[in-house]
């Protein structure tokens, strides 16, 4: 037998590095056809759907929508269809409600699924010590009882969003026994749920690797495996779908969108999504900014101008918080641009280019595609009619401590999710007085506002908050600017659906 | 020798602790509130309340930062608002990818910088040395989240031979027992893993070490060129001794104090730069989190990453001084 020296070994070894060095670029091209490789914008923190910072971030539902399952479903176009609930709704006393459970369901540990594992999710996330910052709307439930597949409960009161929130933020059924045998920290490790793919391994900050849940209740999805890459940086994120890394990837700015939908062997989807971008106004500076000032602001602001050269017409103007998409949505309320109507109400507010009013506006930069250029748009446009905005950036925490300490600068873009469509999401909890997230806070809106949380009559309510929006639009409480639009770029081997929610999830990527 | 080694780890400890309660109370005091990040729009006041007490948000500031340093002392970092784990063992399971990156940037910057230090002087007053200087420049210039954005293109895209982002490719399964991938699979001989591994690397590291590798052949070439005329060179030229000879073994043991203790000051920078560079490359480390940290303020993985970087600093510091004295018997013998 031929011996090998250690020099040999050692070279031998060294000649193994450099060729898997090099040609192992199976590293870095992505997927056989059976697997998957997203190149995500977030990292995921934590697997818990229902409790912590990540249970409310709309990015993450995309994740959490794969390995867990919701009590609704929602189709990508948002309306809703049947979940871990087959069907719902309310007592003719609406003092209660029912839910039918889907049977044939089992966890990804092979266990059953069953109604207690819903009741017990519900008690849980209705539970304030658990954490779930949504608890408000579960909270409101007691007195389960399970007959059968049934469940029955009692609410506090009637909330007609109640189901469209089983299909949004915290909405997710987990696993009683396994939980409780696990714990939260064993269940961070190991999660376990109902959803189309099962978590195989897990670096936080790099990737996390699913495997397709064979017994799935919904058909078997179309991938063996699919990997999430976190890739915050959007740079990165180019280059890991221009060099074949990966699949597909999603949020870029939209000069690359174009750039790369238009290369060979990929393609591109650019759809609007239920985000919006807005400014907030605070009532606190009502004596100044008085219904002339607001008014003639958001006359002046040029949307479509915006749109179509900053954001190179992917975006959608907007006039009220309701977009296209929403329940509420009333296309024949218009704040149309028009810089000579706005000029007219500075000048009766007593103000004009040569004597200014001089205020604050606050903005992100770098959060949401153009933020800031679009609010230096917006200030350059304001300056003509006579109002003088300074501009502060802030950041996110900044943001939310000072909207919920009611301290925002009487000028404030953000933006606002709403994943459901409902008024209430949108409208509702961004204008109502007693939400710690609305800036404009007055009787006279709340008064408009309260009534209709609790309206029973469908239509009714829907014409409500249809008439608060034109209330608002009339008054100028807000500016709403843009409905922003999603860019997903992927193989052209791929076809992916633009879910309306933003969230990508791989059960709507298929084959091509 | 023992004296200065205890009264060293004295204001070691004396700054660890000064360090903690100054980002303590910097972060309580600067705007950004993580529960306000948490808060539902249905939210009541009680609910808001009850979500503070939750975190330990509740206290008044000499309270919270009295418990957060009773549990400090016990070995209680706390737990992570956003990751929902214990920050400690986070901090056990992310610091060796940043350990492993960070000291292969800075071989890659030792053995780089020495090189060319030396190629420098070799060819002082030839048509070399002012290409090595206007490359050397180059680097100086140039930081390192630019290098790292310029390899994405270069190696990422143009010519893709590297991966782009993570620190392994997601479809292998080592069963790593340790953090330290890079280590482990060498040791356990895994040579595809490890190639792997270190394939994932190439590109952060480069980007870490080559602004590092500059400023170590900056100061060494000219200490180098100062040792060049001294009076024992010249000695050991008349003994007949090559030029490299001269430099390697009479001009390089004089000359490479200051540019080690530098190097130590400078390796630290370092690792604070793999904040931004663990980021573009996904990489991840301690980092990568703390850019995630941050974002949602979370303040006891804040609290805990900054104290990980002051002992990381202080540890790099010590070592520089040993180094320091290893090379210098004047310092050695106070």
């Amino acid at each position: 037998m031929e011996s090998i020296s250690r020099r040999q070994l050692m070279l031998a070894g060294a000649a193994a590095f450099l060729a898997d060095l090099v040609v192992g670029r199976g590293i870095a091209v992505a997927a056989g056809t059976d697997t998957l490789t997203i190149a995500f914008n977030v990292n995921l923190p934590s697997f818990d759907p229902t409790v912590g910072p990540s249970a409310v971030n709309p990015t993450i539902q995309a994740i959490y929508r794969t390995i867990f399952d919701q009590y609704v479903g929602q189709k990508p176009d948002l309306a809703f269809e049947p979940g871990l609930l087959t069907a719902w709704g309310w007592n003719d006393s609406k003092t209660g409600i029912w839910m039918d459970v889907r049977t044939g369901v089992t966890w990804h540990d092979g266990s059953p699924f069953t109604p207690d594992d819903v009741v017990w999710s519900l008690t849980r996330a209705g539970d304030q010590k658990t954490g779930n910052p949504i608890q408000f709307v579960w909270g409101a439930l007691s007195n389960f009882k399970v007959d059968g597949n049934r469940i029955t409960a009692d609410a506090k009161g009637y909330d007609p969003a109640l189901f469209k929130w089983m299909a949004f933020l915290t909405g997710y059924v987990l696993p009683k026994a396994y939980y409780t045998k696990v714990g939260a920290e064993g269940f961070e490790k190991k999660p376990v749920g109902t959803g189309p793919y099962m978590v195989d391994a897990y670096e936080g900050n790099a990737f996390l690797r699913l495997k397709a849940n064979p017994t799935y209740w919904g058909g078997k999805p179309a991938f063996e495996t699919v990997v999430f890459k976190f890739v915050p940086d959007a740079t990165s994120r180019v280059a890991e779908i221009e060099s074949g890394a990966s699949d597909v990837t999603l949020e870029i700015p939209y000069e690359e969108y174009d750039r790369l939908k238009a290369k060979k062997g990929l393609a591109g989807v650019a759809a609007p999504i239920t985000d919006i971008g807005m400014i907030f106004i605070n009532s606190d500076a009502a004596k100044t900014l008085t219904k002339e000032v607001r008014l003639a602001a958001h006359h002046a602001i040029d949307k479509d101008a915006i749109i179509k050269r900053l954001l190179r017409g992917y975006g959608v103007a907007i006039d009220t918080l309701d977009a296209p998409e929403y329940a509420a949505f009333d296309a024949a309320i218009k704040v149309p641009y028009d810089p000579k109507k706005a000029a007219e109400l500075m000048k009766a507010a007593g103000y004009s280019p040569e004597k200014p009013l001089k205020t604050k506006i606050q903005t992100t930069r770098g959060l949401k595609p153009k933020d800031y250029e679009m609010i230096q748009a917006i200030v350059g446009m304001w300056r003509k009619i006579g109002l003088d905005a300074e501009i502060e950036v802030y950041e996110v925490a900044k943001h939310f401590e000072l909207r919920t300490s009611h301290k925002l600068a009487p000028f404030a873009f953000y933006n606002w999710g709403n994943a459901i469509g409902d008024p209430t999401t949108s409208t509702g909890f961004a204008m109502f007085g007693p939400s710690p997230h609305s800036s404009w806070k007055t009787a006279d809106l709340d008064a408009k506002i309260g009534p209709l949380w609790g309206e029973a009559d469908e239509a009714k309510r829907i014409a409500g908050w249809k008439a608060v929006d034109r209330y608002i639009a009339e008054e100028g409480y807000v500016l709403p600017l843009i409905q922003y639009v999603q860019p997903i770029v992927f193989k052209a081997s791929l076809k992916v659906t633009p879910n309306a929610t933003g969230a990508l999830q791989p059960k709507l990527v298929v084959k091509g | 020798m023992i004296v200065s080694v205890i009264n060293r780890l004295v204001v070691a400890a004396i700054t660890l602790v000064g360090v903690g309660a100054i980002v303590f109370v910097l972060l309580r005091v600067v705007p950004g509130d993580p529960i306000a990040m948490m808060i539902s729009p249905g939210a009541s006041p009680a609910d808001i309340a009850a979500l503070r007490a939750r975190y330990g948000l509740d206290a008044d500031l000499a309270t919270q930062f009295w418990m957060w340093l009773k549990a400090l002392l016990s070995g209680d970092f706390g737990m992570s608002i956003s990751l929902r784990r214990g920050v400690l063992s986070l901090l056990a399971e992310r610091l060796p990818a940043t350990l492993e990156l960070a000291f292969a940037a800075l071989a890659l910057a030792v053995a780089l910088g020495l090189f060319l230090a030396v190629l420098g002087t070799l060819a002082r007053r030839t048509v070399c040395e002012p290409l090595i200087d206007a490359l050397n420049g180059l680097a100086l210039a140039v930081p390192d989240f630019v290098w790292a954005l310029a390899l994405v293109l270069a190696f990422g895209v143009f010519v893709p031979v590297l991966p782009l982002s993570g620190r392994i490719n997601p479809s292998i399964d080592e069963g790593f027992v340790t953090h330290f991938y890079l280590i482990e699979s060498l040791l356990r001989l895994k040579l595809t893993a490890f190639a792997d591994v270190a394939s994932h690397m190439a590109m952060p590291v480069i980007a870490l070490g080559l602004p590092l590798a500059a400023v170590i052949v900056r100061l060494l070439k000219e200490a180098l060129k100062e040792a060049m005329v001294q009076d024992y060179v010249l000695l050991a030229r008349l003994k007949g001794m090559s030029e490299l000879r001269l430099i390697l073994q009479e001009a390089l043991r004089n000359a490479i104090g200051p540019t080690l203790a530098l190097t130590g000051v400078q390796f630290t920078f370092l690792i604070g730069g793999t904040v931004i560079v663990e980021r573009i490359f996904s990489y991840p480390g301690i980092g990568n989190m703390a850019v995630d940290a941050v974002i949602n303020r979370d303040l006891p993985l804040i609290q805990g990453l900054v104290l990980m970087f002051g002992l990381i600093f202080i540890l790099v510091n010590l070592a520089v001084d040993a180094l320091a004295a290893f090379f210098n018997p004047r310092l050695r013998h106070g």
